[in-house]
């Protein structure tokens, strides 16, 4: 069919809304509260357009349209809806933009600007609390515009429903049930409610001032270590492509800030892989815990900790590649006298947590805290020379390169399980890439079958879960990222405008990004890594009870929230 | 102390858990068993909702905002007694303000505040349907009419048992 947009004839199919069809020909409509098939509730009336023959404005984001329909996008009676629409949000809305953690990032900052908002409704305000109870996640309801994408990303994308819409009318509210502080919701800190927030109402903790203070210290060794996803989203601060890959220019901007030693989580990764593949052998042969549960995702660590505890021993007690990276180093440099400060940057919002559980790492930074820390120092991002990582924890193969994209837990075991089974190489694992959200594979290891499973998305997570405890699937396996996509769509990561691209669109890109570089490297797997047998041989002294001590969990460490 | 001492008496506790198993996984149920949980406490107590929540396989977030969305549902115990009296504008014309002010007198609370005997709260609202009878309260649902301010002492006491 055919409508007529801002006088110009566009072809639409049926079934479409005037908004899809006006951003697949990029006619421009705002929207707040619009986030594609996971919050169209058509509520904050940003989006209303004229339509020829009908008496009352339309909501762009649910009107669907129909043959010869006649639309308007930017009437004068349009245009003051809008902003009408806009100054009645902002009339109970914290208006302290200069020092909020989302000045210059907010989209309502920016449509109050674009439509010249003024204060002009004055009336009673509502009261506000502010929460930074939680580790990862800040809640500051004075800068709410109840969009509710926070309460629907929770609920649908992650299962966790830790937060929803209280009360109603005037007094409405976007809240934990009861107002219980976050850290003791059934908040898991992932982040992913953080990258929808239209506003400063939801940011992660903002700890770069506590990396300041470790900078500015004397006779410690300053060291950065950086995860995997966070080198394909950086770049994007500082205006590239999403997906670029910039790890040359993070480790020369790390330097450029004072690090010492800026060293690569994927050599952790490549550790894992070795002691993680070492733990499912054992169990298969024990027969015991078994799904083994991968433990990278301290967001899927919370969620575990949270709603199936009973399932705690399950969870691999190899640490994640974070941890067991900065286990290693601190040995390392302790090991000649030497005093260290560990400042991790990660993808991800609830890694936060792991500076308050092992004591390994001093502070954890998310992908966005580093851009900032990089724009605070002046640093001219895209002009740096690329710099490589420093040995002797800067070696890493590409299979913990692929660590940042659901699947790469996996496909990663895997290349080392079959070349330690069967001496060849296995090079790409294809099934396990590119899932919708749960993907099961079953592959022959030295004549045993093994069942496996690759979950993203905590919502995903709970569906396998709730299969896996009423009986009806059985897996020996079970990787699980929390945030949708994996860490390259990590709740820590740099903020996209999701009105122009959409989230899968992010995903695939960062991911593509990932595993180019895969490709380049010839799909290596852990066992090529030298650097991985030289620590265990020459640091370690293949000493297992020193292994399992730097590299494995405790069992006695007690449940997070309690 | 003993969650269901918290909660209720033994046969509150005992009718409130047969309710979840009527309702186990029927997250749809949720305006019945949140209706009949009121009335079997009075209220909806706090720890009921993340039972209500477990029973019926939905978020503790989405009970509690059914909860604060409707006002027929109350997180806070009733009194014993509880009177609402119209502010609408015949009542008010007819004198509700002052047999509100004598009544909150008497009773020595503010509107919405529970005595301390726990045996009166105070409402007001704004139209009971009965602009005749005006100025009007109600008590537990019974409707007084024409009320005056000299019959409050007499109508309030009448409930002292």
């Amino acid at each position: 069919m055919e409508i007529i947009v801002d006088g110009k004839k566009y072809i639409a199919e049926n079934g479409e809304t005037i908004l899809q069809v006006a951003r697949r020909n990029g006619i421009e409509i705002p929207t707040l509260c619009f986030l594609k098939g996971v919050n169209e509730p058509a509520s904050c009336r940003v989006c209303v357009v004229e339509v020829e023959g009908v008496k009352n404005l339309c909501t762009a984001c649910s009107t669907k349209v129909f043959d010869g329909m006649v639309v308007k996008t930017n009437t004068n009676k349009v245009i003051r809806a809008r902003k009408n629409a806009i100054e009645l949000l902002l009339s109970n809305h914290n208006q302290n933009c200069l020092s909020c953690p989302k000045n210059l990032q907010c989209q309502f900052q920016k449509l109050c600007n674009q439509f010249q908002c003024t204060n002009k409704f004055k009336g009673e305000m509502n009261e506000f609390a502010y929460d930074d109870t939680n580790h990862a996640i800040v809640r500051d309801e004075s800068k709410c515009i109840l969009c509710g994408k926070c309460v629907a990303v929770c609920a649908k994308r992650q299962g966790c429903s830790a937060i929803g819409k209280v009360g109603r009318g005037f007094e409405t509210k976007v809240s934990t049930p009861f107002d219980r502080d976050m850290q003791h919701s059934a908040c898991v800190g992932c982040g992913q409610c953080v990258l929808v927030c239209p506003t400063g109402a939801l940011t992660q903790k903002n700890d770069t001032s506590k990396v300041m203070d470790i900078l500015c210290e004397d006779d410690v060794v300053k060291i950065a270590q950086v995860a995997p996803a966070v080198r394909v989203s950086l770049g994007e601060a500082f205006g590239n492509e999403i997906g670029t890959f910039v790890e040359g220019k993070m480790v020369s901007a790390l330097k450029e800030l004072g690090f010492d030693f800026v060293f690569d989580v994927n050599t952790g990764a490549d550790f894992t892989v070795v002691e993680e593949a070492g733990e499912l052998l054992e169990r298969l042969e024990r027969k015991e815990n078994l799904p083994l549960f991968t433990s990278c995702c301290p967001a899927w660590f919370n969620y575990c900790e949270k709603f199936y505890p009973e399932y705690a021993n399950n969870m691999s007690t190899a640490k994640s590649p974070n941890e067991m990276l900065a286990s290693l180093v601190r040995y390392y440099f302790e090991k000649q006298g030497k005093k260290v400060k560990i400042v991790s940057v990660m993808p991800c919002t609830a890694k936060k947590r792991e500076i308050l559980t092992h004591g390994v790492i001093d502070q954890c930074i998310t992908t966005r805290e580093l851009a900032d820390l990089i724009k605070l120092k002046s640093i001219n991002f895209n002009t740096l020379e690329d710099k490589k990582f420093d040995d002797p924890f800067g070696e890493a193969t590409s299979s913990a390169l692929i660590f940042g994209v659901t699947g790469g837990v996996t496909e990663a075991a895997l290349r080392y399980a079959v070349f330690k089974t069967t001496g060849k190489k296995q090079g790409i694992v294809e099934e396990v890439r590119f899932s919708d959200g749960v993907k099961e594979v079953s592959v022959d290891l030295a004549g045993k079958k093994l069942n496996l499973a690759i979950v993203h998305g905590l919502t995903n997570a709970k569906a396998v879960m709730e299969e896996i405890k009423s009986g009806k699937r059985k897996y020996d396996f079970v990787e699980v990222m929390a945030c949708p996509g994996g860490c390259v769509n990590g709740g820590g990561q740099i903020y996209v405008d999701y009105d122009k691209v959409d989230v899968e669109e992010v995903i695939k890109k960062r991911s593509a990004s990932i595993y180019k570089v895969d490709g380049d490297c010839k799909f290596s797997g852990s066992e090529e890594n030298k650097s991985v047998a030289k620590i265990y041989d020459e640091l370690l002294g293949n000493d297992k009870h020193l292994i399992h001590d730097l590299l494995h969990y405790k069992r006695a460490d007690k449940n997070f929230y309690e | 102390m003993c969650e269901c001492v918290r909660l209720g008496t033994e046969n509150q506790v005992a009718e409130f858990e047969a309710v979840l198993e009527q309702n186990k996984g029927n997250g749809e149920n949720v305006m019945e068993v949140l209706q009949k949980t009121q009335g079997i406490f009075g209220y909806i107590p706090e720890l009921t909702v993340a039972k209500i929540a477990n029973a019926l396989q939905i978020a503790e977030s989405k009970v509690y905002g059914i909860i604060t969305f409707y006002s027929q549902f109350s997180l806070t115990p009733k009194a014993k007694y509880n009177l609402d009296i119209c502010l609408g504008t015949a009542c008010f014309v007819m004198g509700a303000q002052e047999v509100l002010d004598k009544i909150l007198a008497k009773l020595g609370v503010r509107v919405g505040e529970m005595t301390k005997d726990g045996k009166w709260i105070v409402t007001s609202c704004r139209c009971l349907g009965c602009c005749g009878l005006a100025p009007a309260i109600t008590i537990n649902g019974e409707v007084y009419g024409k009320v005056k301010v000299e019959d409050v002492d007499k109508i309030i006491d009448s409930f002292e048992d």
